[in-house]
């Protein structure tokens, strides 16, 4: 189970925000295109400087606590998702306070 | 190049994404400000996790040493140029009409 943590980790940050999507209607999956359009620069640019670090040895993750995917660049395919589901939790937060501060 | 200089210049390439290239201008206003503080909250937490328990482990020698919930103090900097870039795309696409009516400015 040890090679789970970090999807364990995604899991719980989305479960951290998802529920704003139906509770506070916040509508940001239900615009998918334009979210979509929003997570394939930012996967592309932040992947890419994630894949850089790892050539430069800034950084590394542990073969224990990952499934083990590895996309080109040597990229955990956690580290794939985390640049999903940190806009998405935080396009869900910012569009949960738009709609609060409005009110 | 270590993790603090490309830290830095990350940030330093949000902002001017947010208030040059797409004019989103949201460090400027007051949604994204009272987002933040939740966001970095949520990041010491699960961020915390990852480097806590060593999924994530960092050179010693690429960043300053100052570690702030077992992270190092860049991974701040690398969260914020994440979530301001996410959220300036994601506004501004919104501004262009994609995906319904253009909401009003958030600010």
């Amino acid at each position: 189970m040890r090679h789970l943590t970090y999807l364990a980790v995604l899991a719980g940050c989305l479960a951290g925000a998802l529920w704003l999507e139906p509770v506070l209607r916040v509508g940001v999956l239900r615009r998918w295109r334009r979210l979509l359009l929003t997570l394939v620069p930012v996967v592309a640019v932040f992947g890419a400087w994630d894949v850089a670090a790892i050539a430069a040895h800034h950084w590394s993750y542990d073969a224990g606590q990952t499934v083990g995917v590895l996309l080109p660049g040597r990229l955990p395919v956690e580290e794939a998702l985390f640049f999903v589901v940190v806009p998405v939790c935080a396009i869900l937060g910012y569009e949960a306070v738009r709609k609060v501060l409005r009110r | 190049m270590s993790y603090t200089v490309t830290a830095a210049l990350g940030v330093l390439g949000a902002l001017v994404l947010d208030l040059l290239v797409l004019r989103t201008r949201l460090v400027a206003g007051r949604v994204f400000w009272a987002t933040y503080p939740i966001v970095l909250a949520a990041q010491l937490v699960s961020n915390g996790i990852l480097t806590g328990r060593g999924i994530v482990r960092y050179d010693r020698h690429a960043i300053l040493g100052p570690r702030l919930a077992h992270a190092p103090v860049e991974d701040l900097a690398f969260g914020f140029a994440l979530v301001l870039t996410a959220l300036s795309v994601w506004v501004w696409l919104g501004r262009r009409g994609i995906d319904g009516p253009v909401p009003p400015r958030a600010r």
